[in-house]
């Protein structure tokens, strides 16, 4: 049985008199790979950011692994630890190597002495497929390669739930591939994922379940061949459609 | 010419006087970078009622002389009860300037650097302070680098001043050289070659310094962040 | 005249104040605050005439050849690299000795001389931030290079140049200190005079300081609005 890692009931943000979203309640279960996908500015990002505590949630409650962590007293830099989110522009640290990078959260939160640290890295990169170059600094990598090390990063800290916040949206369209085929491992690996994205293959292929977001609330949500063959809603099937047109190409290839 | 003549008879004592001009840019450099530093992390992420203060400090002593400063510092100071001798009061003057050129420095390349990397910082759990000391400064001291380059400049210029409270640096010696030569225009001409090679090592030392500390691939463009 | 005839040391004062105590706040603060009216003078003597040497070479460093370029530059350089007050003072015993200019004359104009060299760097910078493309559309429509210069360079040349232009206006201001050391009872000079007679040093340099704040501050926002006022429209 699946126990439930991340649990968001009712959560809502504001900025000033605006609503990013309201009202949303999900459940991510261990092993599997929720999508959320919609129009840009939908607030899918903010609620990323919430579900690890970088922006602070207005209302509503989120529990990781039975705990509610959006209660008061919280240690956030220990949620932290436990989540891990890799961004749209990688945001790597750009005065370290890509070892360093992966590193520096072994060393500085996890406490882990060098060596010990060094070899762990060593491995994530080697996970993603970076051993090479690990001695390189961001500014030398391709964007792929520098999300790959994000990745690297945010699997160091062994996370019970990755969050992926559009990562492929800043790269050029031939480094796309070497990123998702990371992601698509991880899946099958067993990792519990939230990911955000407009890639309509990966989430047809790689996700157990699928939420389509629009203008701050979850519009539908369910397998992948439900939201696509046999949605509810009428603009389920067009925002779909209409996505799988502009990356019609790559649907044929993949 | 006059000058080089001058020049070599007070060879010795200008060397002496540059070696206090270095000194009091060095001591006044250290300072006011340390006061900068602690300022410029007040202002950004210290809460409105405490970066008032910093921001505060900041307008007062960019927004008055030096020379007022000095004389606050070295004339004013006794009358409360707080006596420094002349190379104390010049240190502390120069200091206390310089931090506030400073903090405008650094903030503005912490400001720039800031938000994404705090956020990847934290991302991993490192906290706040872990993450502004691991991950933002490393990359905001070399970034403002080019900029803060203006200051050690700035301040060996500055320090010239210093003279009219009988602070015995190079200028102080030009001024003596001018009273035992009855010749001003050539005494201060030939300090003023000696200034402008020091800014001429100063300017190359700099260089050396951003050429060395660079991240290799990591030219940020501050306007686009 | 001796070399190093300056006068340091307070002299007159007392026949001005007379050696009273208490301090008579009023009058205290008057005293001081009358040397604003030098320091005003000084000022409007050395940024416009700082402003107009400086645009002029500007323009000239950069539309007037490369021999030009590399000549202002090396000036540039030299006087950028010499502390102010040892080239005020340079200026100021060339001039006494030849032209025999009084101290707050020859203050202002070395003051602005000096102050040309750095406002020469500030325009040329915004100069050639417009310059490239700007140039080049104007001649493509027939300008002549003098009038690509009057009605499209110049123009947006000087809204970019307004931050780093108000920067160096307060430098300006705060510099006119130095003239203290040639004797021109400027702010600073009445502080220490009245600080000698009155006994009350402390007072005196935080009212000279005050006033230089104000000065500045005032100066840094007439010179934003300005900056506002110049501001072209952008819609986001």
């Amino acid at each position: 049985m699946s126990k439930p890692i991340l649990t968001v009931k009712q959560l809502t943000k504001r900025y000033g008199s605006n609503t990013i979203f309201e009202k949303i309640d999900l459940t991510v279960n261990e092993g599997d790979t929720i999508v959320i996908i919609g129009p840009s500015g939908t607030g899918k990002s903010t609620l990323l950011r919430c579900l690890n505590l970088l922006t602070k949630p207005d209302g509503g409650q989120i529990w990781l692994d039975q705990q509610e962590i959006t209660v008061k007293g919280t240690d956030e830099d220990r949620v932290r630890q436990h989540i891990g989110m890799v961004f749209q522009n990688f945001l790597l640290f750009n005065h370290l190597t890509a070892l360093e990078n992966v590193k520096l959260g072994l060393v500085r939160v996890k406490h882990m002495p060098e060596k010990a640290a060094e070899q762990k890295a060593m491995e994530e990169l080697t996970r993603v497929g970076l051993a090479d170059r690990a001695g390189h600094y961001p500014g030398q990598l391709s964007g792929g390669q520098q999300q790959r090390v994000g990745i690297a990063r945010a699997l160091a800290m062994d996370p019970r739930v990755m969050l992926f916040d559009e990562p492929t949206s800043a790269l050029d369209p031939e480094l796309i591939g070497e990123v998702l085929e990371v992601m698509r491992k991880l899946a099958l690996d067993g990792m519990t994922m939230v990911v955000v994205t407009h890639e309509m293959g990966f989430a047809r292929e790689v996700a157990d379940r699928i939420v389509f977001m629009e203008r701050g609330k979850i519009v539908e949500e369910g397998s992948p061949d439900a939201l696509f063959y046999h949605p509810k809603y009428e603009r389920t099937r067009e925002f779909l459609w209409k996505i799988t047109e502009l990356y019609g190409k790559k649907e044929a290839q993949s | 010419m006059e000058w080089l003549q001058l020049l070599q008879r007070f060879l010795s004592d200008f060397l002496r006087g540059a070696g206090v001009t270095l000194e009091l840019t060095s001591v006044g450099l250290a300072l006011g970078f340390a006061l900068g530093l602690f300022l410029a992390l007040v202002k950004i992420y210290a809460p409105r009622w405490l970066s008032g203060f910093a921001t505060a400090y900041i307008e007062i002593f960019r927004g008055t002389p030096l020379l007022v400063q000095l004389f606050l510092i070295y004339y004013g100071l006794p009358s409360l009860g707080v006596t420094l001798s002349q190379t104390l009061s010049a240190y502390l003057a120069l200091g206390l300037n310089s931090a506030a050129y400073q903090a405008e420095y650094l903030r503005g390349a912490i400001q720039a650097i800031g938000p994404s990397q705090m956020m990847a910082g934290r991302s991993i759990g490192l906290s706040r302070w872990q993450t502004i000391r691991h991950v933002i400064l490393p990359q905001a001291l070399r970034l403002a680098l080019p900029s803060w380059s203006n200051e050690p400049i700035s301040l060996l210029k500055t320090t010239a001043v210093v003279f009219l409270i009988a602070v015995q640096d190079l200028m102080a010696k030009a001024k003596r050289a001018a009273t035992v030569t009855y010749n001003p225009i050539a005494s201060y001409l030939a300090v003023a070659v000696v200034y402008l090679l020091m800014v001429f090592v100063l300017n190359l030392l700099l260089k050396w310094l951003e050429r060395k500390s660079k991240i290799p691939g990591f030219e940020i463009d501050v306007k686009r962040v | 005249m001796p070399g190093a005839g300056i006068p340091f040391h307070p002299t007159s004062v007392s026949a001005e104040y007379g050696d009273q105590q208490p301090v008579d706040f009023s009058r205290f603060i008057q005293y001081i605050a009358s040397g604003t009216a030098y320091t005003f003078g000084v000022m409007l003597i050395a940024l416009p005439s700082g402003l107009l040497i400086g645009l002029v070479l500007a323009f000239a460093a950069v539309y007037g050849g490369k021999l030009a370029g590399k000549v202002l530059d090396l000036v540039s350089t030299v006087l950028r690299g010499i502390p102010p007050i040892v080239l005020l003072f340079i200026l100021y015993f060339v001039m006494s000795g030849t032209i025999n200019l009084s101290p707050f004359w020859a203050g202002s104009i070395s003051l602005g001389i000096i102050s040309s060299a750095y406002q020469m760097e500030i325009f040329r910078g915004a100069i050639l931030s417009v310059s490239g493309e700007q140039m080049m559309a104007s001649r493509a429509i027939g300008m002549s290079k003098m009038q690509a210069i009057r009605y499209v360079v110049l123009p947006q040349m000087i809204r970019l140049a307004i931050p780093s232009w108000s920067n160096e206006a307060a430098i300006v201001i705060k510099d006119s200190s130095l003239v203290y050391a040639i004797g021109v009872p400027e702010i600073l000079r009445r502080a220490q005079l009245i600080s000698a007679s009155t006994h009350q040093p402390f007072l005196a340099y935080i009212t000279a300081a005050l006033i230089y704040f104000v000065l500045v501050f005032v100066t840094n926002r007439l010179l934003g609005r300005v900056e506002r006022k110049l501001t072209i429209p952008v819609n986001p």
